[in-house]
């Protein structure tokens, strides 16, 4: 099963928080979101890549008209969230929650700001599933 | 690489549309039909509908607006084209434009003559959480959705990357915004094709009849930055950066170029085409400027022989007011980070040098999302053959341009309309 670069897999990583993408064994190109397959060389040799966390913040939105699965965890126009897209320190770019920032001051969020993996739980016992987020660092 | 021409020319005969709008107790077929007879009312020749070879129809999401899925046969068979094959395409907000395209190939593979292409969609039967995740499925659900992403989510997230990157602020969107509504205003067809000044004089009216303290906005742009007017939807995009949800179709007929004598006094020639695809927003190597749709317009100016300079106008895909901008830039109509100082000075309305959306937009004239991309073909056959009434741009017309795009630019296509005559 750690030799199949899935969501599934990467999800379960997600949940000991842990932030894993894969790497391609042969020119050392790396992936995040874990992809099975190189799309530069079709290579897919991959294996396992824990990345640092460490990232910087490139864009961002503060979403008050939330989908179905977000106004379940109590976000709406009250209470808005901030997502955002992060480069990792190891290269790819990946969409993530926002922790920690003035989400009703969204002029003082700073494209370039550092920022730091972090991982949110939903759920509690057998169904609890972690997601990615970033804070700054 | 060579540049890739059709194998034999395709040439636009006729268009129509449906209304825009939310329309209670109208399916996608009763909006089908709508457009499909205004259609046949537009070619200027006598013409039997049953020579058409062919029906494409860009359709997202029948199976969760409408619960009904293989909707290109029902359309066939409700606007009598059955037997004839009936596709529907699929390419989120970019299934008609490039539906159009499929159509544009089967004529010049040689397959067919004479190809019906539509779109549809009819998506105000749900309540709009329902209509956001709906929408939501047109990005990636294993890695964009879960990280809390909606549609105007991503948009307004370029926004954030466009405004660090070049220096545009939220007043620049709110601009945009009151131009396509202007341009809309003139739009019978149009959704909300009311000035955003006429729609602040309606809401001072509307409290003074309650009794309510008359709001004291001095202008457009002050009547937009306040948040009871227009609310935040997705910081830094607003409630009048975003194109509504809309129900409505439209339908063009093609046909080979060298019958496009018989079907029309003054015919519209395909000049270019252009396709291209990209992975998720995260995955790009920049977030201010939309990759698949550089590619795309590239593409279709190669095969037309022409520069962006020599577009008269421009029908873009503006759901948010940020697209329209970064649009502009993709297009090569302005530089790269210019594109907010033009929309600004008004080089992109009516009046200015590069007139955008004409039509008021998705953003006014509404944006049913399968039928999008070939709604903005018939503001480009009404302008082209100089039938846009009240709107029409002055002077004599040779080329416009459409880009039709497919989430966050996961698909764009490009097409390029020529007058000949």
């Amino acid at each position: 099963m750690e030799n199949e670069f899935t969501y599934a897999v990467y999800s379960s990583f997600l949940n000991e928080h842990k932030l894993l993408g894969s790497r391609d064994k042969k020119n050392g190109a790396v992936f995040l979101p874990p992809r099975p397959l190189n799309p530069q060389n079709y290579s897919v040799d991959m294996e396992w890549l824990e990345f640092s966390g460490k990232g910087t913040l490139e864009a961002y939105t503060i979403v008050y008209i939330a989908p179905t699965a977000m106004i379940e965890e109590g976000f709406d126009r009250k209470n808005p969230y901030c997502v955002g897209i992060v480069k990792t320190e190891e290269g790819p770019m990946v969409s993530a929650f926002i922790k920690d920032v003035d989400v009703l001051h969204p002029e003082t969020i700073k494209v370039g700001t550092a920022v730091k993996a972090s991982f949110i739980d939903r759920g509690e016992g057998e169904a609890r599933q972690s997601f990615l987020a970033f804070q700054p660092a | 690489m060579s540049t890739k021409k059709l194998a034999r020319g395709v040439a636009l005969v006729g268009a129509g549309m449906s209304k825009f709008g939310a329309f209670k107790g109208k399916t996608s077929r009763d909006l089908f039909v709508e457009a499909f007879v205004e259609m046949l009312a537009s070619v200027d020749k006598p013409f039997d509908p049953k020579s058409v070879d062919a029906l494409y129809v860009g359709n997202y999401s029948s199976d969760l607006f409408e619960n009904q899925g293989h909707t290109a046969p029902i359309m066939a068979s409700w606007v009598g084209l059955t037997p004839i094959p009936a596709v529907r395409v699929e390419d989120a907000c970019a299934s008609a434009g490039v539906a159009l395209r499929e159509g544009i190939l089967a004529i010049a593979s040689g397959l067919c003559d004479i190809v019906v292409v539509g779109g549809v969609e009819k998506m105000t039967d749900l309540p709009t959480e329902k209509v956001t995740d709906t929408l939501a499925t047109a990005a990636d659900s294993q890695f964009e959705i879960p990280a809390g992403f909606t549609f105007p989510g991503f948009y307004a997230a370029m926004a954030t990357s466009y405004m660090a990157a070049y220096g545009a602020t939220p007043e620049t969107f709110m601009k945009v915004g009151i131009k396509n509504h202007n341009h809309g205003s003139l739009n019978e067809k149009a959704q909300f094709g009311a000035k955003i000044s006429t729609l602040m004089e309606v809401r001072k009216a509307s409290a003074a009849k309650k009794g309510l303290p008359i709001p004291e906005w001095k202008d457009e742009l002050e009547f937009l930055k306040d948040e009871r007017a227009n609310p935040i939807i997705a910081w830094p995009m607003r409630l009048y950066d975003c194109s509504p949800v809309s129900d409505g179709a439209a339908v063009v007929l093609l046909v080979s170029e060298e019958l496009a004598a018989k079907f029309s006094d003054h015919p519209i020639f395909v000049a270019g085409v252009g396709q291209a695809s990209d992975g998720a927003l995260h995955d790009r190597e920049e977030l201010n400027s939309i990759p698949s749709a550089r590619l795309a317009g590239q593409k279709a100016y190669e095969m037309a022989g022409i520069q962006p300079k020599d577009i008269d106008f421009a029908e873009v895909h503006d759901c948010f007011t940020i697209a329209e901008i970064i649009a502009s830039e993709d297009l090569g109509f302005f530089e790269k980070g210019e594109g907010w100082k033009a929309a600004e000075a008004g080089e992109t309305a009516s009046s200015g040098k590069k007139p955008i959306n004409l039509s008021g937009g998705l953003k006014s004239k509404g944006h049913p999302v399968g039928a999008s991309g070939v709604g903005q073909v018939v503001e480009v056959w009404k302008q082209l053959r100089g039938q846009a009434g009240e709107r029409q741009l002055p002077g004599k017309l040779k080329f416009g341009l459409t880009h039709n795009v497919g989430g966050t630019g996961q698909t764009c296509v490009v097409h390029i309309f020529e007058r000949r005559d």
